[in-house]
């Protein structure tokens, strides 16, 4: 366990898309996904994420570049690769007209490796596992968004997996299904399943995921685990007091910067490491200066990405 | 070393049955035959024998003899289906041959690979991992099945609505000589087959045709387009010269079975350009497929 998690689960080295028009989709792309961990892609839409994911699951051949899942390399591999990788690709997609069970047992007969006498109890357990047990029955074109994106995790879920790939798996859920999607993803990771996660919601990203990577208009602009990450941008100084403009001075006098002035808050860049935080606050203190409030906002992974990004959570151009 | 560690731990993957390929194939039928739109095209199929059935008997109520001016001109068979119900089996099948049967197989065979392509159902398909090459097979040989379905449900409504409404008895051949009624129902079976037969050239056009778009409703257009482009190409006389190359040319060849002995010659012919469509149709569908960036 503790050696699997050394050897990367996914491994690209200068992996590239450019489709046939010109377009560049994914631009020398070097990701390392560690075995054990939830890791997070982000990125806005059209950042190249899902070209991404369509090279590591073999069904798009890459310009150049390698990519290894699993320790061996893809396309090539994918017949003995893919069968311990579970993948919901950008949003599920089912036939309408069989039942939920039905569409399981059409996937898991894809798999020449299924074994198809467990086929019926297979199903029938990811059914239970994400809920749909009661609506197995049903026609799967009367199926709510929430209820097919369930289906799409169930297929993922036919086999015991050692990786698991959803793009975007909360996507139509209600905030109770995406809480229980999310639970479903830590009891997997729980059990020792690696889990590569992409979706622009940034919060679940930092609620669920161990690693992230964030991807812009195609390039990896950086990975590493969560906490490293949301750290690497300094987080906001915030004060708050009925003395603002003195304030402001004194911290000036103490080399902080990026000093904004909002009514009785004071907010600056974080200082670097090296500054105790209470002898900042003494030395307002000092000056004269009535501090109700004094503390660092801890950075969230959306101002690490908006740091590394220079933008918005938009499309990209 | 990273190989050795991340190496199945059980036999999961190495486990390939020979029968490998056969689930895919259950599954690709039962797949196709569960959707309203393959039942909708058999029952169409089913209802042409009725329909000429019903048109004949209601034709010769007054005694005289089916088809215009005694037959000759009319649809091949048609004059006899009054003596003898069986007649209806082939007056039917050459009836469906030249435009309804090939039109089914069109929508299925087109639709095979982008209709699934269109639904996203392919991608999921394809990681499962249904394997690319597989998978074509899979979908080649359910249209095949579903070629002989077709024709089968012809012959079959044929054979009930001919014993229902007209007299069944032993038959004469084309060549004049008489066959029992159980040797003629043999050659009807024999006939069904080598009008399923003639399908497997189309089918693979089809498939092929079906590997170079997302669009189930593009696919099933295109190849019912090619059909109908061929079987005007093969009825002009001045381009005589390249009609034995279309696949449609020996069609017709099925009516050689009824004769007595068989005349084999143009049935074989009608073989051997299926089989050469089908392999060139059929490489060029795996070369296109397997090389395919699935982006849908």
């Amino acid at each position: 366990m503790t050696e699997a998690g050394t050897v990367p689960v996914i491994e690209t080295r200068g992996l590239t898309k450019r489709y046939r028009g010109g377009q560049l989709a994914v631009d020398g792309l070097d990701l390392a996904v560690p075995g054990g961990s939830v890791f997070g892609f982000l990125g806005p839409n059209g950042s190249g994420k899902t070209t991404t994911i369509r090279m590591l699951m073999g069904l798009i051949d890459p310009t150049s570049g390698t990519a290894s899942v699993l320790g061996r390399p893809m396309p090539d591999a994918a017949r003995t690769v893919l069968p311990q990788v579970g993948a919901l690709i950008e949003g599920p997609a089912l036939y309408g007209f069989l039942s939920g069970r039905d569409n399981l047992v059409r996937f898991d007969c894809a798999d020449p490796t299924a074994d198809p006498r467990t086929r019926g109890a297979r199903v029938g357990d990811a059914l239970e596992r994400v809920g749909l047990a009661a609506a197995a029955g049903k026609k799967a074109r009367a199926y709510s968004l929430g209820m097919k994106q369930r289906l799409g995790l169930a297929a993922a879920l036919l086999r015991p997996r050692r990786l698991l790939v959803l793009d975007e798996p909360t996507n139509g859920l209600d905030p109770q299904g995406m809480r229980e999607i999310r639970a479903l993803i830590r009891e997997l990771a729980a059990e020792g399943t690696t889990v590569f996660l992409s979706s622009h919601l940034l919060d679940e990203i930092e609620q669920v995921c161990t690693h992230a990577a964030v991807m812009a208009r195609g390039r990896l602009i950086t990975q590493g685990p969560v906490a490293d990450l949301a750290a690497g941008s300094l987080g906001r100084l915030a004060v708050t007091t009925p003395d603002a403009a003195d304030a402001a001075r004194v911290l000036k006098e103490h080399g902080i910067t990026g000093i904004t002035l909002d009514g009785d808050r004071v907010r600056a860049d974080a200082p670097a490491g090296t500054v105790e935080l209470a002898d900042l606050n003494a030395a307002l203190v000092h000056g004269g200066i009535r501090v109700r409030s004094f503390g660092v906002e801890r950075a969230s992974l959306e101002d690490a990405f908006v740091a590394l990004t220079g933008e918005g959570f938009d499309v990209a151009g | 070393m990273s190989q050795a560690e991340l190496a199945p731990a059980g036999t999961t993957t190495a486990r390939l049955g020979p029968l490998w390929t056969l689930g895919i194939l259950r599954s690709e039928l039962t797949t196709t035959l569960r959707r309203w739109r393959t039942l909708a095209l058999l029952g169409v199929l089913a209802a042409v024998p009725v329909l000429i059935g019903i048109a004949v008997r209601i034709e010769t109520a007054d005694g005289s003899p089916a088809g215009p001016g005694g037959g000759g001109a009319g649809p091949a068979f048609l004059s006899q289906v009054t003596n003898n119900g069986l007649f209806l089996v082939f007056a039917s099948l050459a009836a469906v041959l030249p435009v309804f049967l090939p039109m089914a197989v069109g929508v299925i065979a087109g639709d095979s690979v982008a209709g699934e392509a269109g639904a996203g159902t392919l991608r999921y398909l394809l990681v499962a991992p249904a394997g690319r090459t597989r998978l074509l097979l899979a979908k080649y040989a359910a249209t095949l099945v579903f070629c002989l379905i077709a024709t089968l449900v012809v012959a079959a409504s044929a054979l009930a609505v001919g014993a229902l409404l007209f007299p069944v008895d032993d038959l004469t051949t084309i060549s004049g000589t008489r066959i029992s009624f159980g040797e003629g129902l043999l050659r009807a079976v024999l006939v069904a087959v080598a009008v399923a037969a003639s399908l497997i050239g189309f089918a693979a056009l089809g498939l092929f045709v079906s590997t170079l778009t997302n669009s189930g409703i593009a696919a099933m257009a295109a190849t019912v387009g090619v059909l109908i482009t061929v079987q005007i190409l093969d009825a002009i006389p001045q381009l005589s010269g390249i009609s034995p190359y279309l696949f449609s040319h020996y069609w017709l060849s099925f009516s050689d079975l009824l004769r007595e002995p068989f005349y084999w010659d143009e049935v074989l012919k009608n073989l051997e350009l299926q089989a050469l469509y089908a392999a060139v149709f059929g490489s060029a569908a795996w070369a296109r497929f397997t090389a395919k960036d699935i982006t849908a």
